[in-house]
């Protein structure tokens, strides 16, 4: 492992995010406001409690986690993809580096903004309703190792793309939905049984339950499941990127 | 060290789809030389840098740079290695300096500032080392690739049409570069359609034409081997034919009979018989008096024209 590529890497794609910080960080304070405005004020103030916790905190994790994983992906997508797009990627594929050193420059710049971005958000959150974390250090490592997974899917997903439409669908298409539907805006024992079942499929729900554990001491399944989860989907993205770098899959012809 | 800096051994490119770009290719460079690839458009050159530098995978054959197998010590091999593409490709927002140092990083040496100083200032960038490079025109973006190659000092160069659309003096400027990198002991393999820039530049020759290695040969030999020379007369009485006399001298006719063209070998030129100087006092014992003479050597341009054509 040589530090300096690693380095070069990072500080590029750093620079490339200084160059858009402020609509970066902007847009994403705004629709969590929004997310606040309307679901916290508005449909919250019908909505008593769950578990205990009123609605506009609960939804503080969850929706800390639905921007974590949107901005990762899309982060970490872009980063790849944009080289591969104007032809730069050949001095990445021509460079006397390891596919560990490009992923370590290239995830940990995309992670580095998401995290950046969730606490800001959590700052922002903390302007609408009274937070309370029960477990800071476990908080910190869900939103590390949940921004790193994602960032490592979004440089797979970039890899793969070979247009700007699926560069957006796929967030579009699965991010988003797997986020709504993974318990962002309830607890999944508000559903009826059979949902409940299906839910359990959907990783994002062992991610946004473990998240609201390190808040509030509540979860939707064990706290052991959401971190075997995320170290699983860890191990498949690494995997899945040895195997694109061994093979050159949309990367060499 | 005499062991060649690249060894290509029957190296073949089969794209997906079927189409065959390199077919069993063999071919050493040596270290210190300036190779020049030529041949005609989809001819296969690029595709053949681009196995050696690790943006293409071979499909058959191997590759080793400085005795490192590209594929399993590719740490090693591409370390030597600087590349120029073709193609102009840029990070667009970036500034010189930025883009320039990063290379430096990626390929694994730690910053040295004055490096790329001198490395832009040779390439006369330096007053533009703070542009972006959006900024910057085509020729000039060209040399930033050719800047972010060296930075890492590399070995060994790549200069895929380094020239492409580089003016005349800056032509001459870039020749210069490669020429003191090369005093260096930088090893350079370039790729070029324009003839004369071969001509003026490489110690070694190869061409390529549809994925074969059609020829390699040094040079000065190769233009000697198939260079061909011609001597034009300008008569004062126009001829109806080539007289008798003159028949064992290769001679034709043209504008009307009053020019005589007379083609022989450049390494036969020495041969007394069918010399110039035999030529000449011939020519006198015919009584066809001359009113101008010029002699022309066949260029890179013609051998190369020539060879295509016969190959295809
Ligand atoms: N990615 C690819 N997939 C399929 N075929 C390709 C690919 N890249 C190149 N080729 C084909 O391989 C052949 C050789 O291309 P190459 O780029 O090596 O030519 P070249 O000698 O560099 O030509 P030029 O002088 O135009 O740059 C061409 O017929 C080209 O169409
Ligand atoms: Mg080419």
């Amino acid at each position: 492992m040589n530090l300096y590529p690693v380095r070069a890497i990072y500080m590029a794609e750093i620079a490339r995010v200084r160059r858009t910080l402020l609509q970066s960080i902007v847009s994403p304070v705004i629709s969590t406001s929004l997310y606040f405005v309307v679901f916290g004020a508005a449909i919250g103030s019908r909505i008593s409690e769950v578990d205990g916790i009123s609605y506009g905190a609960f939804i503080v994790p969850g929706l800390i986690m639905l921007m974590l994983l949107t901005q990762s992906v899309s982060n970490a997508s872009f980063g790849i993809f944009f080289p591969k797009f104007s032809g730069s990627i050949y001095e990445l594929l021509s460079a006397p580096i390891s596919y560990l050193e490009i992923v370590i420059g290239y995830v940990g710049a995309a992670a580095s903004k998401s995290i950046l971005l969730g606490l800001i958000i959590l700052a922002t959150a903390s302007l609408f309703v009274p937070l309370h974390i029960e477990h800071p250090f476990w908080m910190l490592l869900f939103l590390v190792l949940t921004a790193v997974t994602f960032s490592m899917l979004g440089f797979i997903i970039g890899i793969w793309a070979d247009g700007f439409e699926k560069l957006q669908l796929v967030p579009l298409l699965i991010i988003t939905p797997l986020t709504f539907l993974g318990g962002s805006f309830y607890s999944i024992d508000m559903l009826p049984p059979f949902w409940q079942g299906v839910t359990l499929f959907n990783p994002v729900v062992y991610l946004v339950s473990g998240f609201r554990w390190s808040f509030y001491g509540i979860s939707d399944v064990s706290i052991g499941a959401s971190v075997a989860m995320i170290a699983l989907f860890l191990a498949v993205c690494l995997a899945t990127i040895a195997w694109i770098f061994s093979t050159g899959y949309r990367l060499k012809p | 060290m005499n062991d060649p800096i690249i060894r290509i051994n029957g190296l073949t490119k089969t794209y997906d789809g079927g189409f065959e770009a390199l077919k069993r290719v063999d071919l050493d460079i040596q270290r210190g030389e300036i190779f020049a690839l030529l041949g005609p458009n989809g001819a296969g050159k690029t595709t053949l840098i681009s196995v050696i530098c690790g943006l293409v995978s071979p499909s058959a054959g191997t590759v080793s740079v400085a005795g490192h197998d590209i594929i399993s010590e590719y740490r090693a091999a591409r370390a030597h290695i600087g590349l120029v593409p073709q193609e102009l490709t840029n990070e667009a927002f970036e500034t010189v300096w930025n883009t320039v140092s990063f290379s430096r990083g990626l390929f694994g040496k730690p910053p040295d500032p004055a490096h790329i100083e001198k490395v832009l200032r040779a390439l006369t960038l330096w007053d533009k080392r703070n542009n972006r490079l959006m900024t910057l025109s085509g020729g000039m973006k060209r040399r930033v690739l050719i800047a972010k190659a060296l930075s890492h000092e590399p070995r060994v160069l790549f200069l895929d049409e380094p020239t492409a659309g580089v003016d005349v003096a800056l032509r001459r400027e870039m020749w210069d570069v490669v020429r003191r990198l090369r005093e260096d002991g930088v090893t350079i393999i370039l790729t070029t359609h324009y003839i004369e820039e071969a001509e003026e530049m490489a110690d070694r020759i190869g061409v390529i034409n549809y994925g074969k290695l059609v020829l390699v040969e040094e040079k000065t030999a190769l233009i000697q081997k198939l260079g061909r020379k011609q001597l034009t007369l300008q008569l004062h009485t126009p001829l109806a034919q080539v007289p008798e006399g003159l028949a064992p001298f290769d001679l034709a006719l043209a504008d009307e009979g009053s020019t005589l063209v007379y083609t022989y070998d450049a390494a036969a030129r020495e041969e007394g018989e069918h010399g110039i100087a035999a030529l000449l006092s011939a020519l006198k014992t015919a009584n066809i008096r001359i009113k101008d003479l010029h002699t022309r050597q066949s260029s890179l341009e013609d051998i190369f024209v020539d060879l295509i054509k016969e190959r295809a």
